[in-house]
């Protein structure tokens, strides 16, 4: 496999660039592997890519029913951040952000992970008490959290609707430098071709459609293309957790619901960073297209359907245009839905299940992305160990009847609220 | 836009109505004491891909809580009532 680098597409360039090697191969799968991964999504590649890199496990197939990367993967908003409060989360995310720090050198691919700084805008004195008792929180946790007054947001983020009419005014925000985004087809893409050449057999168009058991034991799946049997079974498959899980005997405490997106027609730059509006679920960023990327509340009642209501987008740019009136000029390109695993506290899964054999990775309600690199780092440990990392040892299936629920939102068991 | 003819006040948008939830999930008794079965209420769902019983409420409406039987991949609404088994359409 051919390294990226500089030199290398100079040396390309001499044919013309019709020499490039594929970046990952299209194998028949094999009838056993140690371990096989069901959805090859950013999550279902990235668990593979560090089984592989870090564990030493490279006999191993990812499952994907349609393509790499097409679902949430290729539908989020694609920000990335780790400004999250509660012990459990705190840790996860602190840890996902600095594997994406040196994601592009790790993986010999550009993400294009842009640390372009990520505002939360607060609008009464409530919000500010609560705004810095986050910061504190975060910056106790040895993360950047910073607390930026209305005078030094409009220095920095000018286009928003800082005057005394706006009818949430703008009070200040609270800002984490290294938040960004990145490329999210190229997170899959990269991760994939990182853990293709570590040996792992990348198996797409292939549908799990049954569990193989021996007595209680998980010891493979029936496929559009075979039956395959490992001797551990991990699901990636984050929007229909619930689908598959149903097929092992489970009921997880999950719904899924579908989140939307909006794309604007692109624009001159304007925003150099991404900013969320406290006042209502609207966040926006710009992409280096010049398009305003754009998303909010989820429709609100269960959904498999990939693609959202009217209703909904109405509501997502009332608040978008409360915040940025400009918005109101502005044509839309491309709007799309993801559907999301929405689980009952608002945080993920990431556990053995019940069921020897099989090992559970969902539950990322619409925080999926940013999660990527932790979720397969520490879903890799847990595959491969048999026990989870501390990064990830509060992210149990069981929480709930324990009563150890993470609930960042404090909203209670209500997916639809998170 | 889902439509919803609520058996009340004839069909009416989505934008009219709140989401209620499962309606496969029942309470269990206040009596109950057993954890696993709270656990089964309060957290478990069996989310499935296809028909999918949920709750409606008429807010801007008759205020009527409905039982909705709806295709969660289509939208497609095959079966609505009311909720309380003391209304008349109740199934």
């Amino acid at each position: 496999m051919a390294r990226y680098s500089a030199f290398e597409i100079f040396r390309q360039a001499l044919s013309g660039h019709k020499n490039w090697p594929v970046m990952w191969r299209d194998p028949v799968p094999k009838a056993q592997y140690d371990v096989i991964i069901i959805g090859g999504g950013g999550h279902g590649l990235a668990t593979a890519y560090y089984l592989a890199k870090e564990h030493g496990i490279r006999n191993i197939a990812v499952l994907e029913k349609g393509w790499l990367g097409g679902g949430n993967t290729g539908r989020n908003t694609t920000i990335v951040r780790s400004n999250y409060m509660i012990t459990g989360n705190t840790e996860f995310y602190e840890h996902s952000l600095k594997l994406w720090e040196d994601l592009s050198q790790d993986l010999n691919y550009n993400v294009m992970f842009s640390q372009r700084g990520q505002y939360n805008t607060f609008h009464n004195p409530s919000q500010r008490d609560a705004a810095r008792r986050r910061a504190n929180t975060l910056r106790l946790n040895g993360i950047e959290a910073e607390l930026v007054d209305t005078k030094e947001m409009k220095a920095r983020v000018p286009g928003l609707d800082y005057s005394a009419m706006a009818r949430f005014p703008i009070l200040g925000a609270i800002y984490q430098r290294r938040a960004g985004t990145a490329r999210h087809d190229a997170v899959a893409w990269g991760y994939a071709r990182g853990a293709d050449e570590l040996g792992v057999d990348i198996i797409q168009n292939c549908e799990v459609e049954e569990f193989i058991r021996d007595g209680a034991k998980i010891v493979g799946v029936r496929t559009s293309r075979g039956e395959i049997r490992a001797d551990k079974i991990g699901m990636a498959v984050a929007g229909h957790s619930s689908h598959l899980a149903a097929k092992a005997g489970l009921m997880l405490p999950i719904e899924s619901h579908v989140l939307q997106a909006f794309v604007s027609e692109p624009l001159k730059p304007i925003f150099d960073t991404v900013i969320s509006f406290g006042a209502a679920h609207f966040y926006i960023s710009q992409s280096d297209k010049g398009g305003l990327v754009m998303g909010g509340d989820i429709d609100g009642y269960n959904s498999y359907a990939q693609r959202g209501g009217l209703p909904t987008m109405e509501h997502v740019f009332a608040a978008g245009v409360s915040f940025l009136p400009f918005l109101s000029r502005l044509k839309i390109l491309r709007q799309w839905g993801g559907v999301v695993d929405m689980t009952m506290d608002g945080s993920p899964i990431i556990c053995k299940s019940p069921i020897d054999g099989l090992y559970i990775n969902g539950g990322w309600c619409y925080g999926g992305f940013k999660a990527t690199p932790a979720s397969g780092w520490c879903f890799a440990h847990t595959i491969a160990r048999d026990e989870p990392h501390r990064f990830n040892e509060k992210f149990r299936l069981d929480r709930f009847a324990r009563g150890y629920a993470i609930d960042e939102r404090g909203a209670g068991p209500i997916p639809n609220a998170h | 836009m889902l439509r919803i003819d609520c058996p009340f006040c004839g069909t009416r948008d989505e934008t009219e109505f709140v989401y209620g939830g499962d309606a496969s999930r029942l309470r269990p008794d206040m009596a109950e004491t057993s954890e696993e079965v709270w656990n089964d209420y309060v957290f478990l769902r069996p989310n499935p891909k296809g028909p999918h019983p949920e709750y409606w409420f008429h807010q801007h409406g008759c205020r009527s809580w409905l039982k909705v039987t709806r295709n969660v991949v289509t939208h497609e609404i095959t079966m609505v009532s009311y909720a309380s088994p003391d209304r008349g359409d109740a199934e």
